[in-house]
């Protein structure tokens, strides 16, 4: 838990008062929408169907549980009660007024929340896994890192204008649970044959119109170096790419175009004359950045062993839940609690304003009041005690988000799509929410095993389609709504893009070609431990294509 | 669908044209007395490239009230009133096409 | 179109030459980056000072030679969106050690301040009167920066770690 000191806080509080002043300008005229959506978007504030969407900041996943509660104030004041968490880690309320939000802003800004480069052509928010400083297989906590890099490139003078927005990853254990590959940048945590812990730094992933898999274009990275080099490389990227199309602005367009080696080249030019200057990261500044992070004062407990599975015999479904919903932990006697926003029929990744004030009481409770979000749109408390663990099942079944379907079939990643963006060309809320009514079935879902849908309304991807196990672009074709289906996608350390099935399905078909293509996969696998995506990578699309596009 | 803007204009039928409300985002449709209402009922329907085009820079130039204006198709019902012409105007007008929570009392 | 120095709305000194006319004697000149560069030496043994407008398109590494033996650059923001030119005066500053004029013209807002201050600009055309007049005020919008400006300033991060060097409350650290 990173804690703000007064510099964090009022460069905060005076972001507010800029925007307060540039939406007064707005609403008076004296700036034309053109001078002043570039101000919005650097805020987080979009225009989308029906009303402007505040997009707010979770830099990199993580909440105290004051903060949650302020999520839910806010969307109880000036909202319609309930918010979205996104892919990137940040949430969404999509009912916001232009003329409240110098008011919400304000009051997010008193938890130490903001909406600062959430949108526009600058440094995103940096993600990073939703277990990180928990994670038995991390080599250490990555979110040290995304916070340095985090306020390098806030209000960066030099890095404000970019060609494109700019998404950075960090990832620190050998199982990728950030998708630092299909990044602007993507940086792992390593050791080098000496033992030696650096990065190695990936650029040019994204997903979008031209998916990419990023390229390593450093292998090895010392930690003092990481703020020069990533200047380095986003002055390359500021300089040289393109500006003249937006689709072909990302970095990864550069990195293609350049070929990765001229391209790293280009970055070692920059980054020799300033490795050694004021970025070159002393000790001294890491150790204080890490002195910021609050860790639980874990208590001495050992791992719960006959007790828990006596309840787990004593009840099926908190069996089921245990099974599915938590995770080792790397201190003894403790676990690692997702939480699914991912109910039967729900919107994927939808919370109300209660329910995040009760599970911001539960955080506080048992999970010494910290709440993390993932980029798969579920929640998690990190540092649940085994012995709680009964008595918090209880409660999340009771708030709604202890559905035992994480990693499975229904635990689907779906953008807002064109229920709610401008961007989009179809619904994807409504084909998620009835997928999760097609495959209700826990049993069955627990047998098909850990099975990724992800769902994206139009070609930008919000919903990471292209690393989905099975993927769903929803594409326009004569007014009526499409899906594109593709099959064997990778978000992790195995980055890969999902391959087309076969022409794109009307929204009435849709969830009938999911059910055949997972019907498939239960004839087709090997045996019940070869997951779906091993089968697709075995055999490929084309057995599955007979059997989705056979006539029924 | 293409984000309207991007479309060449090419009218082939009744269109309108709607914007985002500056102050909150609200849709609203452009009238025949160089107005915005939130009622679709109350749009200026033309069927000309040139009177979209001249509705269409009349609304831009409305920047104080109105964001983001262009185009919309429309259907006209048996009794003469203008209904959404695809799907993204349905959903504009009538809202999300899925049930939202009930946070009445919350 | 306001030209502000230092703070200060001012007079522009230079005179621009955008295409081949001879340049005055005697006149303060810029010219563009592409016509200095063909005549360099020639047009530095002038006896008045000389500015170049340079594209934001070109590398900066070329006027190397001559950053000490120039009065000004002007850099170019075609648009406000289009950030080229921040990287370029940091160049200039810091990498090159330009310690002329450097300014910024193209699409300057009240917005864009703070950024170009920081870059490095000390002179700013300002598309907008009433920006122009509102400079002072916009600068101290901003109180605090995460990152080492060219002025020499420590980031925020060396700030926390010595303490003793935290600005005053209200001082400006530019």
């Amino acid at each position: 838990m990173y804690l703000y000191d007064q510099f964090d806080r009022t460069l905060i509080s005076e972001r507010v008062a800029e925007f307060r002043d540039q939406v007064a300008r707005r609403l008076s005229g004296a700036l034309t929408e053109e001078e002043f959506k570039p101000l919005r978007l650097m805020n987080g504030v979009y225009l989308q169907l029906h009303a402007y969407m505040l997009r707010i900041a979770i830099p990199y996943g993580t909440l105290s549980s004051n903060q949650l509660r302020m999520l839910a104030a806010v969307g109880r004041r000036y909202d319609r009660g309930y918010g979205h968490f996104t892919t990137r880690q940040n949430i969404q309320f999509n009912w916001i007024k232009l003329a409240d939000l110098p008011d919400a802003m304000a009051d997010l800004a008193s938890a130490g929340l903001h909406g600062m480069q959430t949108s526009g052509n600058c440094v995103r928010n940096i993600t990073t896994d939703q277990w990180a400083g928990v994670a038995p297989d991390e080599i250490e906590d990555p979110r040290i890192w995304a916070e340095l890099i985090r306020q390098h490139t806030t209000m960066h003078p030099e890095f404000s204008f970019l060609p494109r927005k700019f998404k950075i990853a960090v990832t620190a254990a050998a199982h990728d649970r950030a998708a630092v590959k299909v990044h602007d940048l993507g940086l792992r945590l390593r050791r080098n044959g000496a033992g030696e812990v650096g990065f190695e730094v990936m650029v040019g992933g994204g997903l979008g119109r031209t998916p990419f898999i990023g390229k390593t274009v450093k292998p090895f990275l010392r930690k003092r170096d990481i703020l020069s080099y990533v200047e380095a490389v986003l002055r390359v990227y500021n300089a040289f790419a393109r500006r003249d199309n937006i689709y072909k602005a990302r970095i990864k367009i550069l990195v293609h175009e350049l070929g990765a080696d001229a391209f790293a080249r280009e970055v070692e030019a920059e980054w020799r004359p300033i490795q050694d200057g004021p970025l070159a990261l002393d000790p001294a500044v890491i150790a204080d950045i890490a002195a910021r992070f609050r860790y639980p004062d874990y208590a001495r407990l050992d791992d719960e062993g006959p007790e828990l599975a006596s309840h787990r015999k004593a009840d099926r479904r908190f069996d089921a839940w245990l099974g599915n919903a938590v995770a080792n932990h790397k201190v003894p006697g403790y676990a690692i609690v997702t939480l699914s926003l991912k109910p039967e029929g729900g919107p994927p990744g939808d919370a109300t304003s209660a329910q995040m004030d009760q599970i911001a009481d539960l955080a506080d409770r048992y999970s010494f009041g910290e709440i993390r979000v993932g980029h798969e749109q579920n929640l998690v408390l990190p540092h649940v005690a085994q012995r709680d663990l009964m008595a918090l099942w209880r409660a999340l079944d009771a708030v709604g988000v202890a559905t035992p379907n994480v990693g499975l079939v229904s635990d689907i990643i779906a953008c807002p799509g064109l229920d709610y963006c401008s961007l989009a060309n179809a619904r994807a809320i409504p084909v998620a929410q009835e997928l999760t009514r097609r495959f209700r079935d826990l049993d069955l879902a627990r047998d098909l095993g850990r099975l990724h849908i992800n769902i994206s309304g139009c070609i930008n991807a919000c919903g990471h389609h292209h690393v989905g196990h099975i993927g769903l672009l929803g594409v326009e074709k004569n007014g009526e709504e499409y899906y594109q289906v593709t099959l064997g996608g990778r978000a992790d350390e195995q980055a890969e893009l999902g391959a087309l099935l076969g022409p794109a399905v009307p929204y009435a078909q849709v969830a009938d070609v999911v059910e055949e293509v997972v019907a498939a996969y239960l004839e087709l696998r090997e045996c019940a431990g070869e997951t779906f995506v091993d089968t697709v990578k075995r055999l490929g699309v084309e057995p599955f294509k007979e059997r989705a596009y056979a006539p029924h | 669908m293409t984000s309207p803007q991007e479309r060449k204009r090419k009218v082939t039928g009744p269109v309108i044209v709607t914007a985002n409300r500056l102050r909150d985002g609200a849709v609203i449709y452009r009238t025949l007395t160089g107005d915005w209402s939130a009622r679709l009922e109350h749009a200026a329907v033309v069927t000309t490239a040139a009177a979209a085009a001249e509705l269409l820079a009349a609304a831009a130039a409305d920047d104080i009230a109105a964001v983001g204006p262009y185009v919309a198709p429309v259907r006209i019902s048996p009794d003469g009133r203008p209904e959404p012409g695809n799907l993204r105007e349905s959903i504009r007008q009538a809202g999300p096409t899925i049930a939202l929570p009930i946070t009445s009392g919350i | 179109m306001p030209l502000i120095r230092n703070g200060q709305i001012t007079q522009d000194r230079f005179v621009r030459i955008l295409d081949d006319a001879p340049l005055p004697d005697g006149v303060p000149v810029i010219v563009p980056g592409a016509r200095f560069l063909a005549d360099a030496d020639e047009i530095l043994r002038r006896d008045a000072a000389v500015g170049v407008l340079w594209p934001n398109d070109r590398r900066v590494a070329e006027l190397e030679p001559y950053l000490d033996r120039l009065a000004v650059i002007i850099l170019v923001f075609p648009t406000f969106k289009d950030g080229r030119g921040y990287s370029q005066a940091r160049l200039l500053r810091e990498r090159y050690g330009f310690g002329g004029e450097l300014r910024a013209t193209g699409q300057i807002l009240r917005d864009q301040f703070v950024f170009l201050v920081r870059a490095g600009f000390d002179a700013l055309e300002v598309v907008k009167a009433a920006d122009a007049d509102a400079f002072a005020a916009t600068l101290a919008r901003y109180s605090v920066f995460y990152q080492a400006t060219n002025k020499g300033s420590p980031s925020a991060a060396r700030h926390r770690v010595s303490r003793r060097s935290l600005p005053a409350s209200g001082e400006a650290v530019h």
